[in-house]
């Protein structure tokens, strides 16, 4: 497993998302209610681009006419065919057990702690006052 | 003999001023005559188009189906059945006038229990209601429900609003309240066009509209949540076509998971929803000319529960002494027969 | 679930590519506002446009009583950098579209501007005559890769017939457009002399999904989804279908060529059996035809491909593409709206290199004579 900072903290702000490529493939990493998610960015169904996704709410009802949010801008709605995927564990809204996007853990470490090493450097700058977003591949 | 229960025959009313008269009160006796209110035969079949009678089934005076008899030959000697559910096309439900409606469905409901279902014990009807008042047709189904011959609700495919509108629930909560599914049946009350491209020129083309309109149909019991707020709620489409199923299955479930928050009180695929609710009936079929092709339909289908058999007597559907379409797997035939309609109608199993 | 869609993407991708040139037969390009088009409207009809504007047969000015899954019907990620709607920047549309999917050919279907369905007819012709003009000026003549379509609206058919010869004499059409939502079913006699004119023109008459023509999406009455209204476009063309055999068009035309496009070809089979089962009952009612439906289905239509349909088998999909033939298919992206189809992964089936490339470029080439 490598460990990649891909960004700092403030470089993400709250319901925004920044996309790296790491490994050859490019994963959208997404800020949203406090944390931060990292999916692979790339549709399962016909591999549109997630980061252009709408992140709405999850949305579930026990009747029409009622609507129930949870959990608002955690899922994803593709920008092409509006699937909703689980930013949290990439599963799919209607088949969560057999569709899916990859995911990535993500980890925050401190400039602090990073200075130490190792990590896998792009050579990302690091600065022990800030915040960084680590991804394990 | 074996069951073999035919969905869908169809007796025919001579008139509203001859057959009808009798089971009309004294005010609707006297519009009916003195206004010379009658001629309901929906546009949808015209009594001398052929598809309507086929050549053997059609008396010398009086429409096909209106002679107990000849039905009886045809659909019990002829055909086979040990059972069929009479489904009356008559236009009483394309009145605009409501209680004009209510007194005609009324009256035709009263007409086939008293000169029909009363004659012969292998005959079952589905009730016709007045559909633009749901209130009146709540009192209607009402009327029927202790009478365990009456199996099923009939409607037109094409009526006022989309079946699925909320303004029809309460109908279909006393209908699954009285273990009554929904009859779909071909027809229409032309309140607009039957298409959405405008008026067809030709009966042949309004005909085959109407597979449209089925569909336009189970969208909308679907996706207004009618199987959510009646679950135990079943719905037969008859007359519909088969073989357009499984393109519009996959259309469906394709179209719900992108538009889902559009109607997320659907938490499963429209098709799954289908293969619970909806039921078929098999003439017309629609079949491609090949076994392997229609094979291939049922295994697209993806359920042996759907389909009912039906004759759809004394439409001309087919020629010959055989109603069940050519090439239907043995699984299916054998559910189809017996099996499938006692599950869609459950009062089939009741004493009569 | 498709043993398809749970191969990793990597693999669909690579066995999907082919080094052939698509022609994608359905592509809308946008007007960046409205006033583009003032160059090709003499004054009055500029002032028309900026104030009376439309006058269609929906409740609603600017937009449509169904909402859609997305702004303005479009991918997320169609918007162009540069400003203005999915489709409006050609720079754009290369770079996302023409130039990664290697597309030979585009043909431009234009839905801007509701040409087929203006009640104000001379209001209709105005805009039709300026749309079929802009095309020229801001597309085709900049990009040799995309084709226009002379869009005619079918309801005043003079002057329909009039801008078809107007454009014809140009020489840089490939289709004559119509819509299936007329004021009437395309098959009726009121519309034969545009018919007569593609035909004499050796054009493709090309009819694509949509348009106002104020009839409920099916008879039984006014939906209130756009989950179920959208379903209703390939009822439109069923019925559009029906209405042109029934009616004797390509028993009248026989050297008329019709397309369909954004109507998916699922539905195609059934209509065919539909039409076939109850000819006998009805023959004598259409006298005129001289043979089974399914057959002219076979000799004079052709179907653009998306929406795709998507079975969980793959071998259904295959028969569904069988039973329509594969000589009847053209590929269809509907780049830039969301229902979009990429061709590296929208045929979830295998398909022979011939198979492939009669659906992805030579079907369209010959009937097109691109």
């Amino acid at each position: 497993m490598a460990r990649h900072i891909v960004a700092r903290t403030t470089d993400i702000p709250p319901g925004g998302n920044k996309v790296v490529t790491l490994d050859g493939r490019d994963i959208v990493v997404f800020h949203v209610n406090g944390e931060f998610f990292a999916l692979l960015n790339r549709c399962p169904h016909a591999g549109a681009p997630l980061d252009k996704a709408a992140c709405v709410a999850r949305l579930t009802s026990p009747e029409p006419g009622v609507y129930q949010r949870s959990r608002v801008g955690e899922l994803l709605r593709c920008a092409w065919h509006g699937w909703e995927f689980d930013m949290r564990n990439g599963q799919s809204w209607f088949d969560p057990s057999r569709v899916k996007v990859r995911t990535y853990p993500v980890v925050i470490e401190d400039g602090e702690t990073l200075a130490k090493g190792p990590y896998v450097a792009e050579t990302f700058p690091v600065h022990i006052e800030d915040s960084y977003v680590i991804i394990e591949t | 003999m074996a069951a073999r229960i035919d969905c869908d025959i169809h007796p025919a009313v001579g008139g509203t001023r001859t057959t009808l008269l009798p089971y009309l009160d004294d005010h609707w006796k006297e519009q009916v005559v003195s206004r010379a209110i009658d001629g309901l035969d929906l546009t949808s079949y015209p009594p001398n188009m052929p598809l309507s009678g086929r050549a053997d089934w059609r008396t010398a005076n009086g429409k096909p189906g209106s002679d107990l008899a000849m039905v009886q030959r045809g659909a019990f000697d002829q055909l086979g059945a040990s059972h069929a559910i009479c489904n009356v096309l008559y236009g009483a439900q394309a009145v605009y006038d409501p209680y004009m409606a209510s007194a005609f469905c009324k009256a035709i409901n009263d007409w086939i229990a008293t000169e029909w279902l009363a004659r012969d014990s292998r005959l079952r009807a589905s009730i016709v209601i007045p559909l633009q008042a749901p209130d009146l047709a709540i009192e209607e189904i009402e009327r029927r429900a202790g009478d365990n011959r009456f199996v099923s609700v009939l409607v037109l495919a094409q009526g006022e609003s989309l079946l699925g509108r909320r303004h029809y629930w309460p109908v279909w909560r006393a209908a699954e309240k009285h273990q009554l599914p929904i009859a779909i049946h071909a027809g229409s009350q032309y309140r607009q066009a039957p298409s959405s491209i405008g008026w067809p020129s030709y009966r042949y083309e309004y005909y085959l509209a109407e597979a449209q309109a089925f569909q336009a149909q189970v969208l909308s019991l679907i996706y207004e949540g009618v199987f959510v707020k009646f679950p135990k709620l079943k719905v037969v489409l008859m007359e519909s076509g088969v073989t357009w199923l499984p393109a519009f299955m996959w259309r469906a479930n394709k179209t719900w998971r992108g538009v889902r928050v559009e109607v997320p009180w659907i938490d499963r695929e429209p098709a799954a929803i289908m293969r619970d609710h909806i039921r078929l009936t098999t003439q017309p079929f629609d079949g491609p000319p090949d076994a392997a092709g229609v094979a291939d339909i049922i295994d697209m289908i993806g359920s042996d529960k759907m389909f009912l058999f039906s004759s759809d007597y004394p439409h001309w559907q087919f020629d010959g002494d055989d109603a069940i379409p050519p090439h239907l797997p043995p699984s299916i035939v054998s559910r189809m027969c017996a099996d499938n309609p006692l599950e869609t109608f459950p009062r089939l199993s009741l004493a009569a | 679930m498709s043993d398809v869609i749970d191969r990793p993407m990597l693999d669909q991708e690579a066995s999907a590519r082919t080094r052939l040139r698509i022609i994608d037969c359905d592509i809308h390009p946008s007007l960046h506002a409205r006033s583009d088009l003032n160059p090709f409207l003499s004054r009055r009809w500029q002032d028309h446009l900026k104030t009376y504007g439309d006058h269609l047969r929906t409740p609603y000015i600017g937009t449509t009583p169904y909402p859609r899954s997305s702004p303005l019907i479009a991918r997320r990620d169609a918007w162009p950098p540069t400003g203005g709607p999915p489709g409006s920047d050609l720079d754009f549309m290369r770079r996302q579209h023409l130039d990664p999917l290697d597309v030979e050919f585009g043909l431009l279907q234009v839905l801007d501007m509701f040409i087929f369905s203006q009640q104000n007819l001379d209001f209709g012709a105005a805009i039709q005559r300026a749309v079929n003009e802009w095309q020229l000026a801001h597309w085709t003549s900049r990009e040799p890769r995309l084709k226009a379509a002379i869009l005619v609206g079918q309801d005043d058919t003079e002057a329909a017939v009039a801008e078809i010869e107007r454009c014809a004499k140009i020489g840089q059409y490939v289709q004559i457009n119509v819509s299936p939502r007329a004021n009437e079913p395309l098959g009726r006699h009121r519309y034969w002399p545009i018919y007569a004119r593609a035909q004499e023109l050796g054009l493709p008459l090309g009819i694509h999904v949509g348009g106002y023509g104020g009839h409920v999406p099916a008879g039984g009455g006014w939906p209130s989804y756009y989950a179920e209204e959208h379903q209703s476009n390939a009822h439109s063309m069923a019925a559009t279908l029906t209405s042109l055999i029934l009616e004797g068009v390509p028993e009248r035309f026989p050297r008329l060529k019709i397309v369909f496009i954004e109507g998916g070809f699922g539905w195609i089979s059934s209509a065919m059996w539909r039409m076939d089962q109850h000819f006998e009952r009805f023959r004598t009612e259409v006298p005129h035809l001289k043979r089974r439906p399914s057959e002219y289905v076979r000799d004079h239509f052709w179907f653009t491909t998306q929406p795709i349909d998507e079975p969980d088998e793959a071998r259904h999909l295959r028969s569904l593409i069988e039973w329509v033939g594969v000589d009847r298919l053209l590929f269809s992206s509907d780049y830039p709206h969301w229902d979009f189809d990429d061709p590296r992964f929208a045929f979830r089936t295998p398909l022979s290199d011939a198979e492939r490339a009669k659906i992805f470029n030579s079907n369209a080439r010959a009937l097109y004579r691109l």
